[in-house]
This record gives C-alpha cells, sequence and structure tokens, in this order.
C-alpha cells in the first residue's frame, strides 16, 4: 500500500535473504530482509517546501529507491555507568518496512519537509502511525558534500535522531562539519555517527566500525513472495482471500494529502498555506464538519479554525479529537456573530469562555454575560457622547484634520461598552458627532 | 510384545492382553537392560508413565485417540520437546530445555503416543555414526545379538559395530525394542543411513510434507523429519498422521491425499523399477550388490519392468551437497551466541570474546569446521563461485531425477548404505567429513531432490548385520514409494531381532521369545 502510495512498481515477486552479524540486539545472528528483490521501487515522494515563512510554496521531488520488508533488531540501552549493555528483545523479529531515498534532498528544511510529508502519507494510509518519540518511524540519515559539478562525496550515516526537528539539526550540523573537513583539505570518512541532542552535534559511534561482509544468503524457509495483479491473474487452485492482490489495494487507498489539500483549495478556495495547516494539523475533517453548519464564507472561517482552535489545542497540548467544541458548537458562536447578536472581539471573548466551561453553549454564555451587541440606539448615542464629552482634546484633534484619531475614541467607547458595541454603528455616530 | 507392530499392539490393548501402562513398564525395563547402547539421552520415566496412564484411561472409556493411542515412541534429541532437555548431543545445549513441542512430537501426542524419551545423536546431525556427539557413540544393537556374536570371537563390548548417523539413537531404540516409531532427521541420509545399518524401515518423507517447526535446524533447505519402524505399514501410519501444512513453516505444502492403509497386494506389474547405472560406487560391498540384484530380479520376475537409468550428475552431488549444507550451517549455527539460552563461556572480557570462547567451547570440531567453510563459501567475494554454482549443480541433480521419471519410472531401486556396519575402530580410523562423504553417496541426491526416500531392511549380511536397500520416488509420492516397499518387505524374510537372541550385555540365555509370551 506504501508502495502505491508513492508511486511505486511493486515487484510481484521478491526475495527474501538472511544478513548475518554477530551483535547482542541480534538473538539469531542475522536478519531477514530483502537485499536481491524488495517488495516495491522506483517510486517518488512529492512534497511542499515553504520559503521564507510560507508566502512562497516549492513542490520538492525525492526519489525513493526502494522499500523493503525485514525484521526488527532488538534494542540495545547503553549503561556507561556501570560499563554494561542492556538488551530489550521484544521487537527482537518483528516486522517492519524500510523505505530508502535517494541524496535527492539539500538542507535540513528540505529533508524536514520531506519527512514529515511521509508522516502524513502514512498516517493517512494507516500503514504506519510515524511517531518518532514512539520509535514508531526511525529515521537514519545519510550526508554527504560535494562542490558544483562534482560527484558526491563519501557519506556519513548519521542515527539515534527521535524526531523530525532534531534531525533537520543534525542534517545542517553535519554538512557543516563535513564542509569544515574538505575545505581544510581532509576527507571526509565513510563512518557512521550518532546525532546528540544537548550539544547538536554528531559524534562517531563506537560499536559500528570497520568493513563488514554480511554474507547475504536466500532465507531458505522463506519461499518468494507472490503478489498477483487482479483476480484474474490468479494461478488455478488459489482463492482470492489468499492472495495479495495489487487491485484491491489500490482500490483501497484513501484521499492522498496532497490531493486533499488540493481538494481544499478548490472546494472552498482558501490559501494553499491554510490548506497546508489544514491537513497537516489533522484539522480538515473539523473545518469540513464546521463549513456544513455555517453559512460563512470559508474564507473567514478557516482563521478560526488554523489560529484559535489550533491554538487552543496546542496550548492545553491535546489533540482535535479532545476538543471540547465541536465544530456544531463552534458553527453556533459564529452565527451568533454573523447575525448581529455578537461583535467579533466578544466573540472572541466567548470562544475563550467555551473552552473554560466546555458543557455551556455560546448562547448560553453570551445570555449569562450579558455579552450581547447593544442594540439600543439611544444608548449607544449617550455612551458614544460621554466619551467624546469626556475628551474634548481628542474631538478638536479630529475636526483639526487627524481624522485617525477617531480609532482612540473607539477604543475607549469599545471599553466602556465592555465590547458589546457594534463598530461599525459606533463609528457611523463618532464620525457623526466629531464632524 | 515388543516386536509387534504398531496395528498388534493396538489390537493387545483392544483386546485387553496388555495395558500402556504395563507396555510403557516394559520398554523402559527394556531401556535400562540396553542402556549400555547409548541410544538415549534422556529417558522421560515420569512423563511416560503419565501418559501411558491416559492412554489407559481413554481405552477404558472406549475413546482411544487413534492407532497411535499408548505406544511408546522416542524421538531424536534434535526436536524441541516442552519441558524435556533437548541438547542435540552438544555441550552447547547441554541443559536446555525447550518451552514448546515440535509440530511432529506435538502430533504424536496429540495422537496419545507415550514418549520414552530423547536419542542420542552426532553432534548438531553432523556425522554419519552417531559417534560425534558430547554423550559418546550410540552402539548398534545387532553387535550384540546372536549372528554377529557367531561371527566374531571378541566381546561385542569391545568389538561393536556402529549404527550409522546421525539418529543412531533413533534407529538403535526401535532395533532394540524399547520403542515402536522413533522420529529421526534426515537431511543428508541421517535417518536412511542409521535404518539400513540398524535393519530397520527409515523413511525420509518428501521435502515439505512434515513440519520442520521445532526441528533444531541443520539445512533448512534439506532437512526433513524422518520416521523409523519396524514394518512399511507403521511407517504409513505415522506418516498419516504427521503430514500436512503448518502455518508456523512455510516450507510445508498440503499433504496430497490422506494415507489410509497399504494395500496387502500391491500389483507390481505396472510398475516400472528404474536401476541408476551411477550407484554402481566405488567401495560398494559384494554383498550389498547381491542383494540389490536379488530384489531387482523379484520385481522383474513378478512382472515389473526393470530399467536401467542414468542420472548423470550423481558425481557431484556429493561436493554440492557439502557447499550447500556447510553454507547453511554457518548460518543456522549464528544463533548460538551464549546470550539468551545455552553454555555460556565464563570467559567474558567483551561480547566478542565470549562468543568466540562460548562457541569454541560449545561445539565440537566437526561443528566448527563447517562453520568456518560456510562463512567462507558465504562472503562477497566467494559466494558466485561457491554457492551459486552449487544451486545451479543442484537443480541439475534434481533434473536428472525429473527426467528418470518423466521417462516412465515410477520408482528407483538403490542400496542405501555402501557396505554393512563397520565395527567403531575400523569406522573411526578416518574423520567425521571423509566418512560423511563416502557414506552419504546413495542418500543426499534425494535430499538435494527434496524427494521422498525410503530404507528397507532386505537380509543379514555374512558378517550377521543389516543391509538395507533404498527406493526413491517423485515428489509428494510417498504413499505410492511405501507401497512397493511393503512389496519388497512381504517378499524378503528379512528377521527380526527378536529372533536372535537376547540383546543384553553378556546374556547368553533366556530368548526374548521366552520373555514375551509371559505376559
Amino acid at each position: 500500500m506504501t508502495g502505491l502510495a508513492l508511486n511505486c512498481t511493486i515487484n510481484k515477486k521478491s526475495l527474501f535473504d538472511r544478513k548475518h552479524y554477530f551483535y547482542a540486539d541480534l538473538p539469531a545472528g542475522y536478519q531477514i530482509t530483502q537485499q536481491r528483490r524488495p517488495i516495491a521501487v522506483d517510486g517518488m515522494l512529492t512534497y511542499s517546501f515553504f520559503r521564507e515563512k510560507r508566502s512562497q510554496v516549492i513542490q520538492k521531488h525525492v526519489h525513493i529507491k526502494q522499500i523493503q520488508l525485514e525484521q526488527d533488531s532488538g534494542k540495545s540501552l547503553h549503561d556507561d555507568v556501570r560499563s554494561q549493555t542492556l538488551i530489550d528483545l521484544n521487537r527482537a523479529g518483528v516486522g517492519l518496512m524500510e523505505l530508502v531515498m535517494e541524496p535527492d534532498m539539500n538542507c535540513g528544511e528540505e529533508a524536514a519537509a520531506a519527512v514529515r510529508e511521509l508522516q502524513l502519507i502514512l498516517q493517512a494510509l494507516g500503514t504506519c502511525q510515524g511517531n518518532m518519540s514512539e520509535g514508531q518511524m526511525r529515521v537514519d540519515a545519510n550526508v554527504s558534500v560535494h562542490r558544483p559539478g562534482e560527484p558526491l562525496g563519501i557519506r556519513t550515516e548519521v542515527k539515534n535522531i527521535n524526531s523530525v526537528r532534531f534531525m533537520a539539526r543534525a542534517i545542517d550540523y553535519e554538512i557543516q562539519r563535513q564542509i569544515g573537513i574538505v575545505q581544510r583539505g581532509e576527507a571526509v570518512q565513510n563512518e557512521t555517527r550518532a546525532y546528540d541532542s544537548k550539544s547538536g552535534k554528531t559524534v562517531p559511534m563506537r560499536d559500528k566500525e570497520g568493513l563488514r561482509d554480511y554474507r547475504f544468503m536466500p532465507e531458505p524457509n522463506l519461499p518468494p513472495l507472490i503478489i498477483y495483479e487482479d483476480d484474474t491473474s490468479l494461478p488455478s487452485g488459489i482463492e482470492p482471500c489468499q492472495a495479495v492482490l495489487v487491485q484491491k489495494i489500490k482500490e483501497m487507498l484513501p484521499e492522498l494529502p496532497s490531493v486533499k489539500r488540493e481538494r481544499l483549495v478548490q472546494t472552498y478556495g482558501i490559501l494553499p498555506e491554510h490548506s497546508f495547516t489544514l491537513v497537516s494539523e489533522g484539522l480538515t475533517e473539523y473545518f469540513e464538519e464546521l463549513m456544513k453548519g455555517t453559512k460563512k464564507e470559508p474564507k473567514k472561517v478557516i482563521g478560526w479554525v488554523t489560529n484559535d482552535l489550533l491554538g487552543q489545542l496546542k496550548q492545553r497540548d491535546i489533540s482535535v479529537i479532545q476538543s471540547p467544541i465541536s465544530p456544531a458548537a463552534l458553527a453556533e458562536l459564529l452565527e451568533l456573530q454573523e447575525s448581529g447578536h455578537i461583535s467579533s472581539s466578544i466573540a472572541k471573548q466567548v470562544y475563550q469562555e467555551m473552552w473554560d466551561s466546555p458543557d455551556k453553549t455560546a448562547a448560553q454564555i453570551v445570555q449569562e454575560q450579558d455579552l450581547g451587541l447593544i442594540c439600543d440606539m439611544t444608548e449607544l448615542h449617550n455612551i458614544c457622547q460621554k466619551v467624546i464629552d469626556s475628551h474634548p482634546e481628542m474631538v478638536r484633534a479630529i475636526r483639526n484634520g487627524k481624522k485617525t484619531v477617531v480609532n482612540k475614541l473607539m477604543g475607549l467607547v469599545r471599553k466602556e461598552t465592555k465590547g458589546r458595541a457594534d463598530p461599525v454603528l459606533v463609528m457611523e455616530i463618532l464620525k457623526q458627532k466629531t464632524s | 510384545m515388543l516386536s509387534l507392530t504398531l496395528k498388534e499392539v493396538s489390537l493387545a490393548f483392544r483386546e485387553s492382553r496388555i495395558s500402556p501402562t504395563e507396555l510403557c513398564k516394559k520398554c523402559l525395563n527394556r531401556i535400562k537392560k540396553t542402556q549400555h547402547l547409548n541410544a538415549f539421552i534422556t529417558v522421560t520415566e515420569e512423563l511416560s508413565l503419565k501418559q501411558a496412564q491416559q492412554s489407559e484411561i481413554r481405552l477404558s472409556q472406549g475413546v482411544p485417540k487413534g492407532p497411535l493411542d499408548g505406544i511408546p515412541f522416542a524421538v531424536k534429541d534434535n526436536f524441541c520437546t516442552e519441558n524435556v532437555k533437548t541438547t542435540c548431543a552438544s555441550r552447547m545445549l547441554k541443559d536446555y530445555t525447550p518451552p514448546y513441542n515440535a509440530t511432529v512430537v506435538q502430533k504424536l501426542l496429540d495422537q496419545g503416543a507415550v514418549l520414552m524419551g530423547k536419542t542420542n545423536m552426532d553432534e548438531f546431525a553432523m556425522g554419519s555414526g552417531s559417534i560425534d556427539g558430547t554423550f559418546g557413540p550410540v552402539k548398534n544393537p545387532w553387535s550384540y545379538a546372536a549372528p554377529y556374536r557367531a561371527h566374531t570371537a571378541a566381546s561385542p563390548d569391545s568389538d561393536w559395530v556402529v549404527t550409522g548417523g546421525s539418529s543412531g539413537g533413533s534407529a538403535a531404540a526401535v532395533a532394540s525394542l524399547t520403542s515402536y516409531l522413533a522420529l529421526g532427521s534426515d537431511t543428508g541420509g541421517s535417518t536412511r543411513n542409521p535404518g539400513s545399518l540398524c535393519g530397520v524401515v527409515a523413511l525420509k518423507p518428501s521435502y515439505g510434507l512434515l513440519s520442520r517447526h521445532g526441528l533444531i535446524p541443520l539445512v533448512n533447505s534439506m532437512d526433513v523429519p524422518g520416521i523409523i519402524t519396524r514394518s512399511v505399514n507403521d511407517v504409513a501410519t505415522v506418516l498419516g498422521v504427521l503430514q500436512g501444512l503448518d502455518i508456523r513453516d512455510s516450507t510445508t505444502v498440503p499433504a496430497p491425499t490422506s494415507l489410509t492403509d497399504l494395500p496387502e497386494d500391491f500389483d507390481v506389474k505396472n510398475i516400472c523399477v528404474g536401476i541408476p547405472k551411477e550407484y554402481h560406487a566405488p567401495g560398494l560391498s559384494e554383498e550389498t550388490l547381491a542383494q540389490w540384484s536379488r530384489v531387482a530380479d523379484l520385481f522383474e520376475r513378478a512382472g515389473a519392468r526393470v530399467e536401467q537409468v542414468s542420472l548423470p550428475h550423481t558425481q557431484y552431488s556429493i561436493v554440492c551437497y557439502h557447499v550447500l549444507c556447510c553454507a547453511e550451517v554457518a548460518s543456522n549455527m549464528a544463533r548460538f551466541d551464549g546470550l539468551e539460552y545455552g553454555h555460556r563461556s565464563n570467559i567474558d572480557k567483551s561480547t566478542e570474546v565470549m562468543y568466540a570462547s562460548t562457541r569454541h567451547e560449545g561445539f565440537n570440531d566437526v561443528v566448527r569446521g563447517r562453520i568456518l567453510s560456510g562463512n567462507y563459501f558465504l562472503l562477497k567475494q566467494n559466494y558466485q563461485h561457491y554457492f551459486v554454482k552449487a544451486q545451479k549443480v543442484r537443480r541439475l541433480i534434481a533434473d536428472d531425477f525429473r527426467r528418470a521419471f518423466a521417462s516412465g519410472v515410477d520408482v528407483l531401486l538403490t542400496p542405501t548404505t555402501l557396505t554393512d556396519a563397520a565395527r567403531y575402530h575400523a569406522f573411526t580410523q578416518e574423520d567425521n567429513r571423509t566418512r560423511c562423504a563416502e557414506e552419504d553417496v546413495f542418500t543426499q541426491p534425494a535430499n538435494l531432490a527434496g524427494l521422498p526416500a525410503v530404507s528397507v531392511p532386505v537380509a543379514l549380511s555374512r558378517r550377521g548385520l543389516p543391509i538395507g536397500l533404498q527406493l526413491v520416488g517423485p515428489a509428494l509420492e510417498d504413499k505410492k514409494l511405501l507401497c512397493v516397499a511393503r512389496w519388497i518387505e512381504q517378499r524378503v524374510g528379512f528377521p527380526s531381532i527378536s529372533d536372535c537372541g537376547d540383546l543384553c550385555r553378556g546374556d547368553t540365555g533366556v530368548s526374548m521369545r521366552e520373555q514375551t509370551s509371559a505376559v
């Protein structure tokens, strides 16, 4: 499924091999992998790269060399204090998927963007949750430098990367380190290095040194993995339910992030960068639900989702599923604003209240705290007059030509009315009174 | 009683002539009496009695699980048995107790069979004599039988003959009447070889027919669990129980037919027996050659077609086998590092040092030799030249057989071993590798091609020792193979060991007959 989503060629017949080496976290003394013929090859990952804080979107591509099935090893925990290594074998032998990319990326940020897009794709497919801190997805970076026009330089492999952000930093550090070496006239060594998040540096990894001959041998206990195109290409004697069919899996592919982003822009007319935020933050469903419940223009609604909602979620460190305010509840709030019951600044205030008291609806809060817009024109006139009377110097300034001072009066009226005055009306009244 | 077939014992149970616990006790007793043979590494006395009791209860309630309920059996010590030590006759696994049963063992237990113990073998199944295990060599029971003793002046204790290997313990157990059936493993002939030298029926089933789950691997692409009994019908019964797809072993295939009883009067007029001319190998004894001709004549006189065929790549098979075997061995033995289970050396300056000393201490020189060779063959620079080349030759060898069978041959008739059993002192004049190369000549091509092959005892040699002949059939045609084997068995009149005097050490007195009739 991942192969298809990344436009790979699926090898209908793929093979398993044993890769031999001795290490405490490899109990069998070999790892089963797919060295000769992996299950998927030759794909492409397309991702968006933002320059200058999202005002410029560039589409970039990374070639996917192959995807292979293999076994996981155990986990080694080094206890330097007692000079010992603890081995956790719980995940040894468990199957995993390794994606190998070509060196098409140029800096940490690009790599980060590519990996983030990959995470979104995997999450959409359901083939991996992509959470790096929980070890669901592990990333090793292969870095090399070369002068323009020259072939690729010697690469180092950087491991021990626990987040996308650290990966970007590790890559950028490594690039600088290697440039320094080359400029000094020395040669970069082909080695494995570990990223140390505390210092922000990469350091040589002590265990994996020297050239290894893995003595690859076909795995005798696993026959070739055969995948069929569709029902019609099955040999006799095999039922569709016993086989893996490419066609069936193609049909099961969900909407991929890039398609989703495009669809949102087309359907709702929102900006690409907003669409990007919706998809990468998992807010698409919420937004679409919200749009169903309101007549407001999407362009006016999007900010509520990408700023207000997202801000609250991040502050409380919760996911959108855990949001106590449903799309319908937010729609109700927007409706109150749209219909003139409350001002936009009050709306923001009510929204905050809704988070603090999630069992109350927007309408309830407005009513309880008497936050509705002041409709009584007489009252409005009186308040405006009161403010004008107490600030004659401002009135004089306006009459002398400083028209913008009326905004200060607006502010004072807002304070006086606790945001319950319709700004449009107030502006009219003030202008009238100060003309 | 102890020399009966499975069917006869089942009948005896049903007719209450003997009970499972009585039979179990008899076998335990016999094991004690034949301890000098060193056929068993572990005897599961308590467990066997418990299982026998359960079988007895089932019988009394009229609900036996099948033809194997209450039948004592033995298992080669490279099959995992839950909570019973499994050593592979190696220091590496001297105190290893598996937490699970191998699939084939489980199937036997599920049928109510009674486990008597784990049998002795060559270390990690590497050998053709069953003399290179860490618990000492296995002695061929026929060393103590009258025909051999009449032939040699010396005491059998000093002049005993080997069982062959590597499943020598299993063959000896069945031959000495301590078990009715035993599981062996066959990678290059390790079940058929001792089967032939101990005068019992030994089947190497088609590759993929029996699950290898729980069989500690030697060569994954050639290993099969082997079945050893004293009659072909018994082998068929056991095969019927053990064959079949196992999801825990991806190399198994569904059984082609469910095995019912073999016909008592199989008509050989419709079959063609092939005699491969390349199997007239150097070192083939006169007597074995004579038996081979004798049985070929039997077929011809009965109306079967007997034809000479050619398997031209036979001469390369031993080398091909050796390269592939060592390569897989090097891989399969990598798991024994002393960290998780098995022997761990006390020398632990560093992990690497501990690996090295553990493996040096745990493995004998045969195992270590094959690991080193195998790693050499698998090095990047050697891989094409040795491993891939050997795989290509392997296909040519398999094609030889395919062509022979396609030309109308139903089974091939060959010797199983070059001669009858050698004296231990003579056998040990050459090293393990040399002996394997000599002894496996007739048996390992069937492993390379994944074909079923069975060894049937046909006569005693002049020295009073068993001679066996081998039948090889097309893949998955194990049933037909056994039909032909049965036909031979019915006509050759191989003597039962119980007619050849007691096998007990230094005992020339009471014959088996007298003992068994006192039921």
